[in-house]
């Protein structure tokens, strides 16, 4: 059966912006299925609200709308665009919980639109506990045993009557399991039902039996409409039942399983997808086994495309939402290609011959106060795959990738650990527990007394124990010869680890291995463990081969560092410029070579570059990598950090650095150099200076003037960051930078209140600079600019201010010597501006810009790091015309880490960003934070909460409201300022005080909307309590002035006017 | 751990170290691409004369356990593997691998590139080889290796074949429904345990047994098991099977069985360059068009040109390289599989093929 000739145009849901739970994998299985769908003729929309994803490039689709996942606006692309199908099932939850509402608001009816990629009634079946059990029980297929309940009188009858504690709880309908976990006693039931309640979109919670400790395990399923069914992948958890798979240590395959139990597993997994009727597509099935009696049962199942489908298509080399695609409009498993090897069909189940680990990466640093203790909900921001040809030489690798100051399961990692509390770790699902590990069985701790702390499988546990044994070796040897120092490496190893247990430098033990002759191979990932010959050049490397099958070719060759697991502060937008820079070279007759180690990535597609080698980004790595390809050099600024960490070394060890040099990029960063930079250019900078005790921090504030951000030194993404605006601030806030970096001095910057921020992305080439964007930021200077609302182009600073800036910047360019990106954080305050920091790479705004602008900022660099002029280029004094608005917004976490502060600050604490575009400001800024989640009222009450010194504004946005129509309430202060004011306001309670508070006014819906600001840098339990709140009803709330006048003009419009949805593409025109 | 070599004919050596067993050892060198199940493989006597390479690294894990055993041993010569598990954790696990192997008497071997002795064998071909903890000049061996009797020509199914008949189940099955009778050319027992869960009774015979005894006992159908070695060397038990043809009872052959009941209707076999063997073949039924992945051990092949159409269609392929997988007969209840939907190890995604059987002899009866 070809493909559909009754369908010709398809409309594709993306994922919106990054969360924890929903992040790149699926701009990767969104491009690929664009790419999928066009190359069989189909015309492809797309809705998409994440500008930072190659998906939303103006060439992924024919037809890109950068718009809020609503069925709203949805609706309106249907209306235009008239699609004859829907496909939902690669773009997450958010895609397939948008076509669910579509359906049920009878929309796709409406408008005879076909969903394909699944049905109605499979997502149900599929998502709905109850609907879900049924069916498994219609296939003799244990489910746990669990009720459904929808409020806690029903919760409290399951734990007395049915189920014995711990209980699992887990809401419906929410992304990564938000607001489950599990409870140990009713207290707990109580607390951690009522979240998952108010988590659940359905308000619907499911209490489970227990599993805590059982193997767990995933399947990755593909179906076609003629029933051929197949396993793509096994996924084995290493970290038992208890921690969601998104945060624990997962290998594929799976290794502890026989095949007898692997085949019972594979029948089921199918027999979910028949049952559910999955028809087409993707899906993934997880299942428990208990460790002692192999009892089995179904845990649940995604009918869509997910974050572990992405992780088997790169652990397999089968691309898993290509083919989704391609099934979802009419073709079957046996009539496409492998991928691959491309003489056979992918109608087969690939079998690998290494071992994949996945490792999560977590950013708690971030959140101080929220629990680290890992559980049933997710709350990682990334992850890192590693492919080794064992275990250990697969979870070292990983360990390195994960860029967090480890070189493998090493000394460092242990360093981190406090080793009086080694049973706590070992006891408590932390995300110290693996290598809590290691320190156990270096302790003498026998394998069996690990295993009943952690409930790990043995064999785990052998295999990091014979790393112990191997650290030992090294540690007593009395030399390294050659049989040790391979059999180090073969299990993965890393020079600077080794060096470590030396006493010796990395470096000189990359020279005693070279000298030896010890070098890895590169084997290729080829879906069949070398049954035929592949043609597709991906890679990984291993010191347990003897075969290398790298491949030499005639062109010259670039390498591109990509910027490995996604953090708080590096994630897609940094793979976005990544993919355009290999594409760039492409297209200039280079042969492209990636190296990442993130598989959610599309830089980690093997159809993006010529040659893709997934390995970590290390020096030891990337140099072993250089030395067999040996290419013209590398380009490392468009990475983030991860390169340009890497960049000296690089440098030093002769790699030729493609673009800005590494010394270029150090002076920008160096205060004192950028300072004498500023100096001659007479351009100026906030006041600041450096303290080392606080008596030298009061002289300084003094003579700078109060208010100052107050900053340790040496600390990353804005950690401790503080402004004192007054005298009795100073003491606690520089004693807590002393404290954040002991040793160190503190900086003292004079703070520029009420200042507007403003980012400035631009290229140079060493003779012309042309700026791509110049971005206002809506939030003030102060908050951290990865956090800020922003608007291109500006929309209140002055013609003169901006082209100002624009000089500014461009001489800056010239002077620090930057081939490629520059990025420019600038203060205006009144009529001066201050720069605040200069990064000569690509930022994290560059996708932003480039799709504001429809100018490709990461390719321009790339060509100019190449040698191209801009002259060439044709952009030398050329202005983009742009006659809209394109406003990005931050997307927060808070939702996931309960009791955490949601506010902004000079800390870096969102994980993604979305943006709205229209015709003016207040269009694209209301559409921005629709597509954030911040859904703006137009009608009902606001509450307004504000500290004395925000008590000016407060009440002119408070009147505002009033004249829009809304209603007013507030606590005391705040009510009282209101009164004053001659606004009618109605007074609630505090927290602490009797009666109805604002609280309980949200429960019952009395609250639209909050404007809340925080009463000081460490904000009281209360005000924390009333914003987390809000979070999780998911009710609006703005917490800077700034926000709070955008939200306003915002609102007033779109009460007195309608909106439209556009493509990219005609905004181009 | 001893130091071992791998000799092959054609003068490759690879090094490894033995894990289990000592000696030298003679096979022809194979690669098999299923990444579980390597007891179900060693224990299934379609490997008699052949070395078993695994192409997943890591072998062992779960160990060795009571239920999963194919036959009364391991036939496999020897298995060679990247890195053997040194401790092995299942609750069904009694023992470990090495252990296995060395009380069978057999050699296991890691500590080897395995995916480079698979590409090998991919662009070389299957060959003969030797394995050898003792000695260990190269040149020798590769001489021993070549001097070594190959697979082709050689009868191994009587080899391995049982010397006088049985009954499976033990005792016999009381409420049968259908009386099997099962030539054992090197037969793997989760057949046996198919057909008498889905109502056999069976009566295993030698391969050498008179037609005439067998059709004596009137049996309600007649399966043909798989088992080692090149087809053409086993002219008698085509012969057998060529006899038991004609007397019209319902047949059904898988792998060696397969080629027997495809060699005794007049077509021929070939060897594969280096065979097919893992459990995730894709195998295509004709008439429907679907697909089943199943679990394949074969070397040499029916070819399809020598398939007269007027005696049997070709009723499956494999999509891989799309060589015969499947024949039914054109007149007669007869039809049979190249590869293997006992699975054991492998998908059970043919298992209805067992029910087709019982279908005809249900219509036979």
């Amino acid at each position: 059966m070809p493909k559909r000739d009754d369908i010709h145009h398809i409309l594709i849901i993306g994922s919106g912006p990054i969360v924890i739970g929903q992040a790149c994998e699926f701009d990767y299985s969104g491009t690929q299925a664009c790419k999928a769908l066009r190359e069989e003729g189909y015309t492809v929309s797309l809705i998409n609200s994440n500008p930072a994803t190659i998906m939303t490039d103006p060439a992924t689709a024919d037809r890109t709308y950068i718009e809020p996942i609503t069925p709203e606006a949805i609706e309106k692309i249907i209306i235009r665009e008239k699609p004859d199908a829907i496909l939902p099932t690669l773009g997450g939850q958010t895609a397939l919980n948008a076509a669910m509402k579509l359906v049920e608001q009878g929309i796709l009816e409406k408008h005879g639109v076909e969903m394909i990629g699944a049905t109605y009634d499979a997502i149900m079946r599929g998502e709905e506990r109850e609907l879900f059990k049924k069916a498994m029980t219609e296939i003799n297929i244990e489910t746990l045993r669990s009720y459904e309940v929808h409020d806690l009188t029903e919760a409290k009858r399951i734990a007395t009557e049915e189920l014995d504690f711990p209980i699992i709880v887990r809401p419906s309908f929410t992304l990564g399991g938000t607001g489950g976990g599990i409870a140990q006693n009713m207290e707990e039931l109580m607390e951690i039902a009522e979240g998952g309640l108010k988590a659940s979109l359905t308000t619907e919670v499911l209490l489970e039996e227990s599993v805590f400790g059982w193997k767990e395990f995933e399947m990755e399923v593909m179906r076609d409409k003629k029933d051929n069914a197949v396993i793509i992948c096994a996924i084995e958890n290493m970290d038992p039942m208890g921690i969601h798979t998104g945060d624990s240590i997962t290998v594929a395959p799976a290794q502890t399983l026989t095949d007898r139990e692997y085949q019972i597993m594979r029948d089921a997994s199918l027999a979910v997808l028949r049952i559910v009727g999955v028809e087409t597509g993707g899906s993934n099935v997880q299942f428990c086994i208990h460790p002692e009696t192999g009892r089995l049962a179904v845990i649940e199942m995604n009918p869509r495309v997910s974050r572990s489908s992405a992780l088997a298509s790169k652990a397999t080399g089968f691309p898993i939402a290509k083919l989704a695609a391609k099934l979802a409009c009419g073709y079957t498993l046996d009539e496409l290609p492998n991928d691959i090897t491309k003489e056979t069909p992918a109608c087969f189940e690939p079998s690998i011959d290494y071992v994949v680990t996945k490792l999560p990466r977590f950013t708690f640093e971030k959140f101080p106060s929220a629990n680290p203790k890992l559980g049933v909900s997710m709350k990682s921001v990334g992850e890192t795959m590693a492919i080794g040809r064992n275990f250990k030489e697969s979870l070292q690798k990983a360990f390195r990738s994960l860029e967090i100051g480890v070189d493998g399961l090493d000394l460092k990692a242990e360093a981190k650990l406090n080793q009086d509390r080694l049973d706590d770790y070992l006891l408590t699902t932390c995300t110290e527990r693996t290598i809590a590990i290691k320190s156990g069985l270096k302790k003498g701790y026998s394998l069996e007394k690990i295993q009943e702390m952690t409930h790990l499988d043995p064999w785990f546990i052998d295999q990091i124990l014979q790393i112990v044994e191997i650290e030992k070796e090294l540690i007593d040897a009395t030399a390294l010869d050659f049989d040790l120092l391979k059999y180090a490496k073969k299990n993965g190893f890393s020079d600077e680890q080794i060096g470590q247990l030396r006493g010796c430098k990395g470096n000189d033990i990359r020279a005693l291995r070279k000298e030896l002759g010890i070098f890895p191979v590169y084997s290729l990932v080829d879906t069949c463990a070398g049954e035929f010959a592949a043609s597709t050049p991906y890679f990984y490397s291993t010191y347990g081969g003897q075969l290398d099958e790298t491949r030499k070719t005639d062109k010259q060759s670039v390498i591109v560092l990509g910027s490995g697991p996604n953090r708080i502060g590096q994630g897609i937008e940094f793979d976005y410029s990544c993919v355009h820079t290999v594409k760039a070279l492409r297209e200039m007759g280079y042969e492209a070579i990636m190296v990442n180690s993130n598989p959610e990535t599309v830089s980690t597609d093997y159809d993006t570059s010529d040659k893709l080698y997934f390995e970590p980004l290390t020096f030891e790595d990337v140099m072993n990598i250089y030395e067999t390809e040996k290419p013209l050099g590398m380009i490392v600024q468009m990475g983030g950090q991860t390169p340009l960490n890497l960049a000296d070394r690089l440098l030093e060890a002769g790699v030729p650095i493609l673009g800005t040099s590494p010394k270029s990029i150090a002076a920008a960063e160096d205060r004192e150099l950028f300072r004498q930079l500023l100096d001659k250019l007479e351009l100026k900078q906030p006041e600041s200076a450096t303290a080392r005790t606080f008596e030298e921090a009061e002289v300084i504030a003094h003579r700078i003037g109060f208010p100052v951000m107050i900053r340790p030194s040496f600390v990353l993404g804005g950690r401790a960051m503080m402004v004192a605006y007054e005298e009795e601030e100073l003491e606690p806030f520089v004693n807590a930078a002393f404290a954040a970096s002991p040793d160190h001095p503190v900086l003292i910057d004079r703070f520029l209140e009420h200042a507007i921020e403003v980012d400035v992305d631009l290229v140079c080439d060493g003779t012309d600079v042309y700026v791509g964007g110049v971005m206002e930021h809506v939030e003030e200077a102060g908050i951290h600019s990865g956090d800020s609302a922003c608007s291109i182009p500006p929309y209140t600073l002055s013609d003169d201010m901006v082209n100002r800036i624009k000089t500014a910047c461009t001489a800056m360019a010239m002077e620090i010597g930057v081939k490629g990106l520059m990025n420019a954080q600038i203060a205006v305050k009144d009529d001066d501006f201050y720069i605040i920091e200069v990064n000569p790479r690509a930022s994290r705004t560059v996708p932003y810009v480039s799709k504001a602008t429809n100018v490709p900022m990461a390719n321009i660099a790339t060509q100019v790091a190449m040698g191209v002029t801009l002259k060439e280029l044709g952009l030398v004094g050329f202005e983009p015309k742009i006659e809209w608005y394109a406003v990005k917004e931050a997307v927060f976490p808070f939702n996931r880490f309960a009791g955490v502060d949601p506010i902004l600050g000079p800390e870096m604490k969102s994980t993604g960003e979305v943006m709205g575009i229209d015709k003016n400001f207040e269009l694209a800024f209301w559409k921005a934070q629709v597509a954030a989640g911040q859904i703006l009222p137009t009608e009902g009450s606001v509450f307004l909460s504000a500290k004395d010194r925000d008590k000016d504004w407060i009440v002119e946005v408070g009147k505002n409201f009033s004249d829009l129509g809304f209603t007013l309430c507030a606590t005391e202060g705040t009510a009282q300022a209101l009164h004053n004011a001659g606004l009618e306001v109605s007074l609630t309670h505090k927290l602490s005080e009797d009666g109805s508070n604002v609280i309980d006014l949200m429960k019952e819906g009395g609250v639209q909307l909050l404007v809340n600001t925080p009463s000081g840098p460490v904000a009281r339990v209360d005000e924390i309590k009333i914003r987390s709140e809000a979070i999780l009803r998911g009710l609006p709330i703005v917490t800077t002035q700034s926000g709070a006048k955008a939200s306003v003009k915002a609102i007033k419009y779109i009460a007195e006017n309608n909106w439209d949805v556009k493509s990219i593409q005609e905004y181009h025109l | 751990m001893k130091k071992a070599i791998i000799a092959l004919e054609d003068g490759t050596c690879f090094e490894g170290r033995a894990f289990a067993g000592s000696g030298e050892f003679y096979g022809e060198l194979v690669f098999n691409t299923s990444m579980t199940g390597y007891q179900e493989i060693l224990t299934d006597p379609s490997y008699h004369g052949q070395i078993v390479t695994m192409t997943y690294p890591l072998i062992g894990n779960y160990g060795i356990n009571d239920e999963d055993i194919e036959s009364r041993g391991i036939f496999a010569q020897g298995l060679v593997v990247s890195e053997c598990s040194r401790i092995h954790s299942n609750w069904r696990a009694t023992k470990s691998l090495p252990d296995y192997l060395e009380e069978n008497g057999k050699i296991g071997i890691d500590d080897v590139d395995t995916r480079a002795i698979t590409l090998h064998i991919r662009d070389k071909g299957a060959m003969k080889c030797v394995i050898s903890t003792e000695d260990l000049n190269k040149e020798s061996l590769v001489a021993k290796a070549k001097a070594s009797d190959g697979l082709i020509g050689r009868d191994l199914a009587s080899e391995v074949s049982i010397d006088s008949s049985y009954v499976w189940p033990e005792g016999g099955k009381a409420d049968a429904a259908y009386k099997v009778a099962v030539i054992d050319c090197g037969i793997k027992l989760n057949q046996l345990r198919i057909l008498e869960e889905l109502g056999c009774e069976c009566t295993v015979y030698p391969n050498n047994t008179d037609a005439a005894a067998i059709l004596a006992a009137t049996p309600d159908g007649i399966f043909v098991s798989n088992g080692p070695g090149d087809p053409a060397g086993a002219p008698e038990t085509t012969k057998l099977v060529g006899k038991l043809i004609e007397s019209k009872v319902p047949m059904f052959g898988i792998c060696f069985g397969h080629q027997m009941l495809g060699r005794a209707l007049g077509a021929d076999t070939f060897k594969l360059k280096f065979g097919h063997r893992g459990g995730n073949q894709p195998i295509q039924d004709l008439r429907t068009t679907k697909v089943e992945i199943a679990s394949h051990n074969h070397g040499f092949c029916i070819d399809a040109d020598t398939v007269n159409p007027d005696v049997a269609e070709i009723t499956h392929i494999n999509l891989n390289d799309n060589t015969v997988a499947g024949l039914k007969h054109k007149k007669q209840p007869l039809f049979c599989v190249q590869y293997h939907p006992e699975a054991a190890p492998g998908p059970h995604d043919p298992f209805y093929l067992f029910e087709e059987f019982i279908d005809l002899m249900k219509e036979n009866k």
